[in-house]
């Protein structure tokens, strides 16, 4: 297989950043929260335990840190097709502003921050960085996820 | 809720007790149901050798998961996680033992909240860092009722 030497141009990059999804809004099942908590194996009785949080300094269940990866969120479209259908995660910068409570309706949207491309060991990689932000029913941002992927 | 960790108490440069998980592919198939994310490299071992992979890899959010964990764990039910931030620089593989570490980097009054910031990462059995990271708390202070 024969790697393309480049692939972006300046105009493309112009093109895609900025691009913006559509918001989603989900509401946060106290059911959903604690399925989560379980599957990172972890018992914290603020998101597992209700009697618990609910004497505690939020006055209930609130979910754990990176909980909101579950809220389903759009992908911006591109105006152009990108060569590569593999993708990996490469990380995420979270701000937290709010706590996140049961019962709660997050809106998310997602935009693109930046794409560029460099030659990794598996080849030319598109890497791109998303802002992702989640706003409640107060119109609260309640966290900012600043995330990066690679497609190779 | 108890041992509630208070910012007088945190020392610069001391290093936070590590913790360790051992994920299965069944807890894999768990994160994905809870998250949504169910590409089939995190579970499908076929799939993920034909994507030039040796076998299923952990999802990068359940290993930031664990990081959440390690700080929310460390900042007890008072405190606070404000900032939480890591790259997935190296692969992990269900059955292998990764241990969450950390040190405080430095501690710090900023618009009359308490905070520390920490270095934190997880390693490999083979003591390599796959995922390092930063985290920012809020603890409460002993000065500050109910603070």
């Amino acid at each position: 297989m024969t790697t393309p030497p480049s692939f972006l141009t300046a105009e493309m990059r112009e093109q895609a950043i900025g691009t913006q999804s559509s918001p989603l809004t989900m509401e946060v099942e106290k059911g959903a929260i604690v399925k989560f908590a379980e599957a990172i194996g972890d018992d914290n009785p603020l998101w597992t335990d209700e009697i618990i949080a609910r004497k505690g300094k939020y006055g209930g269940l609130i979910a754990p840190p990176t909980f909101l990866r579950s809220i389903r969120i759009d992908r911006p479209e591109l105006p152009f097709d990108l060569p590569f259908t593999r993708l990996l995660d490469g990380g995420s910068d979270w701000e937290y502003f709010q706590p996140v409570r049961a019962g709660d309706l997050i809106t998310a949207k997602n935009q693109i921050t930046d794409l560029q491309e460099r030659v990794g060991r598996m080849g030319l990689m598109i890497i791109m960085t998303n802002l992702i932000t989640y706003v409640n029913q107060f119109q609260e941002v309640v966290a900012t996820q600043t995330n990066t992927s690679i497609r190779y | 809720m108890s041992n509630q960790l208070f910012w007088e108490d945190v020392k610069e440069g001391s290093e936070l007790t590590p913790q360790s998980h051992q994920p299965s592919t069944r807890q894999l198939v768990q994160y994905a149901g809870a998250s949504g994310d169910f590409y089939e490299i995190h579970y499908d071992k076929d799939y993920a050798q034909g994507n030039n992979l040796d076998g299923p890899i952990l999802h990068g959010a359940l290993k930031s998961a664990f990081l959440g964990k390690f700080m929310t764990d460390w900042a007890g039910p008072l405190g606070s996680l404000k900032k939480l931030s890591c790259q997935y620089r190296g692969m992990d593989f269900p059955g292998q033992v990764i241990t969450a570490k950390g040190s405080v980097n430095r501690k710090y009054q900023l618009d009359g909240n308490f905070l520390v910031d920490c270095t934190i990462w997880l390693e490999n059995p083979d003591g390599q860092n796959t995922t390092p990271g930063t985290a920012t708390v809020e603890l409460p202070s002993k000065g500050v009722p109910n603070g």
